[in-house]
């Protein structure tokens, strides 16, 4: 895993003083809100509706163990002994006091961490497939271009103001856990004639106007990668809207301009930045990704595993659920569900925070990973450390055997911390969880993901949710409008409304009368919601959900 | 006809501690919407919120918001301001339990 070199370190370090001087100034008054305020936004500590939030960067979704203990120390310390681990691969700490965030800031550089470029019109924390150098079908692992641009992107003196934010995503394998599509650049990594490069796809993007993003060049190589994403950015940075907020992200420009259009312009551009790029910037690629070697794997029996798997009916299901193929044969990929039935999608105390570290201490060759599922991964657990690893997840209320099941929901904080927010989104995901787990259902389901956002800026990512929820006011009342069949993966799909929305009341049970349709219409339980879905469209799904509408026809007479 | 004025609370958070707060009629920030001022008129209260704004030393993000006046004091006309004054519903968290 990469570890800070001297420079960032003592760039982190500058910056962090820099702020605590500018956190002193706003509370003495030489400075006002408004000249503090992109100053902190900088920094990654916004104003919410009950307190401030700090939102802390996890490159790439890597975490050490002893930086997850950091994690936990933030929130006993300096918040309600939690954290809110976010869909883009950040963690946010909900309470935290404005005279606090110096030390939050220098407790972070103590392990490599910061809350740079969270917020603001940057170029955003880079998010990775969260299964990176693990998993089965990798190509390429994408943490070391992910590191890149994470370096070039930090403090890039051109990209300080762009039009609006702008989120990076990479992935080097063939499933596409990373939502590459829905990003303003999504990158893919894979080779050409034996040489590694990535596919760069530009302009997608959920919230207001959603987007799927369109491929500007089907292959880069790594050594000309930085200057052509750089020519991107530079394109808009120019062309990007500055007139109107909501048609300000790259995902309008293309739109407007044609991807052909700013594909000629990028070329422009690239003839232009290419020659700033003498090389140097490969020497620095080669040092990181020698830091991303595969840790030292081992080769013993898994017999634990299969005896465990035997006996055990809790175990088996949990591994049935909750485990993926590793690229070494004896290891799995195991996702920590943060999603226990009725809490809060994402959260982690700081005790489970510990839990995890040590597990990943102890079994994981010391690596974790943040989803932007919003669950925590080991990426690599031999299958016969998987009992104790078992075990100890269900002593702290981590081993919900659900993923990718209808309780796995992503949730956006919403209306309960969200300023933003125009409806809660924490109540409904809990609600939906713990109904189905009251009805033994969700195994027999089977694959189902419901992604809930509380306003249209889309944090919960329910455009892709094979049922989506989007929290709305309808005239000082919460309302919920549901789509069906997005899919966010490398067949990434937007879903298409139901109809009318619901009350908060009602849309439990709208989503009991989707999932009885689908079990009453699938073919067999090999036929996922999506699948059926696809295959029967969206009236049974209507008709359960508002009864017999009559048709245009008999409307006409 | 012009529209019935809605009365009004100031609100803000406080610069340190980020807790919503709001303005009484002597001037103090209390974390009790019921020991808010309420504003019947609209033109004094944008004169409150022109002098709460100045106070930039001990709040940031202030405006007002609508509120109902009641025998026990201000209740919110919008369900966000019922959240601020209640805390998230997920924990008990903030004012919910602090006051």
């Amino acid at each position: 895993m990469y570890t800070y070199s001297d420079f960032d370190a003592a760039f982190v370090a500058e910056r962090n003083r820099q702020f605590r001087q500018q956190v002193e100034r706003r509370i003495d008054g030489s400075l006002t809100e408004d000249e503090f305020k992109p100053f902190r936004l900088m920094n990654g500590l916004y104003l919410q509706l009950h307190a401030y939030m700090l939102r802390v960067a996890i490159p790439y979704g890597t975490l050490r163990s002893e930086q997850m203990e950091m994690l936990a120390h933030l929130a006993e310390t300096y918040d309600k002994g939690y954290g809110h681990f976010t869909t883009r691969q950040n963690i946010q700490y909900n309470w935290p006091e404005l005279g606090d965030i110096p030390n939050m800031l220098d407790d972070l550089a103590k392990v490599e961490m910061h809350a740079i470029q969270t917020s603001g019109n940057t170029i955003r924390n880079v998010t990775a497939d969260h299964f990176a150098g693990a998993a089965a079908d990798e190509v390429a692992d994408p943490r070391p271009v992910a590191e890149m641009i994470r370096q070039w992107s930090t403090d890039h003196p051109e990209f300080q103001a762009l039009p609006r934010k702008f989120k990076i995503a990479v992935t080097g394998a063939q499933a596409d856990r990373a939502v590459i599509r829905a990003h303003d650049i999504g990158l893919r990594l894979h080779e050409q004639n034996g040489e590694l490069g990535a596919e760069v796809i530009v302009g997608g993007g959920l919230g207001r106007t959603p987007m799927i993003g369109k491929t500007i060049a089907e292959w880069v190589s790594l050594e000309d990668l930085p200057a052509y994403l750089e020519s991107v950015v530079s394109v808009w940075n120019l062309l990007g809207r500055r007139d109107n907020k909501y048609k300000s992200r790259i995902k309008i420009t293309v739109h407007e301009h044609g991807i052909d259009d700013i594909r000629a312009r990028v070329a422009d551009r690239y003839e232009l930045v290419r020659p700033a790029y003498n090389g140097a910037h490969m020497d620095l690629f080669h040092q990181i990704a020698a830091q991303f070697g595969s840790p030292a794997f081992r080769n013993v029996p898994t017999d634990a595993y299969g005896a465990a798997y035997k006996a055990d009916p809790v175990f088996r299901s949990w591994a049935d659920t909750n485990l993926s193929a590793h690229k070494v044969d004896g290891y799995a990929i195991v996702q920590i569900s943060l999603k226990a039935h009725g809490e809060t999608p994402g959260d982690a105390s700081a005790e489970q925070m510990r839990a995890m570290a040590r597990i990943a201490r102890d079994y994981g060759h010391d690596e974790l990973r943040i989803s932007h599922e919003q669950n925590v991964v080991l990426p690599h657990v031999h299958t016969s450390d998987l009992p104790a690893v078992h075990d100890i997840l269900k002593a702290h209320g981590l081993a919900t055997a659900n993923i990718g099941l209808i309780s796995d929901i992503i949730a956006c904080p919403g209306m309960d911390y969200c300023a933003l927010a125009t409806a809660r989104s924490i109540p409904i995901a809990q609600e939906i969880a713990t109904r189905f787990d009251e009805l033994k259902l969700e195994h027999e389901i089977g694959e189902l993901k419901i992604k809930i956002s509380g306003c249209i800026n889309a944090c919960g990512h329910h455009h892709v949710g094979h049922i989506g929820i989007l929290g709305l006011d309808r005239a000082g009342v919460e309302n919920y409008q549901v789509t069906l069949g997005g899919d966010h993966t490398e067949t990434l799909a937007l879903g298409d409304r139901t109809g009318p929305g619901f009350s908060a009341e009602e849309i439990v049970p709208a989503m009991e009368r989707i999932v009885d349709t689908y079990l009453a219409h699938r073919d067999g339980p090999e036929e996922t919601f999506l699948q059926a879905y696809r295959r029967l469209g969206m009236d049974p799904f209507k008709t359960a959900l508002y009864g017999e509408q009559p048709s245009k026809r008999t409307k006409a007479a | 006809m012009p529209r019935p004025f809605t009365p009004k609370v100031v609100t803000a958070n406080a610069l340190m501690s980020g807790e919503v707060v709001y303005l009484s009629a002597d001037d103090q920030w209390t974390p009790r919407l019921t020991e808010a001022e309420v504003l019947t008129d609209e033109a004094h209260a944008q004169l409150r919120l022109v002098e709460a704004s100045a106070r930039q030393s001990e709040i940031v993000g202030v405006y007002l918001a609508d509120m109902a006046p009641t025998d026990t004091g201000p209740e919110p006309v919008h369900f966000r301001e019922e959240f601020r004054r209640t805390g998230p519903s997920n924990y008990a968290h903030g004012k919910q339990v602090d006051l």
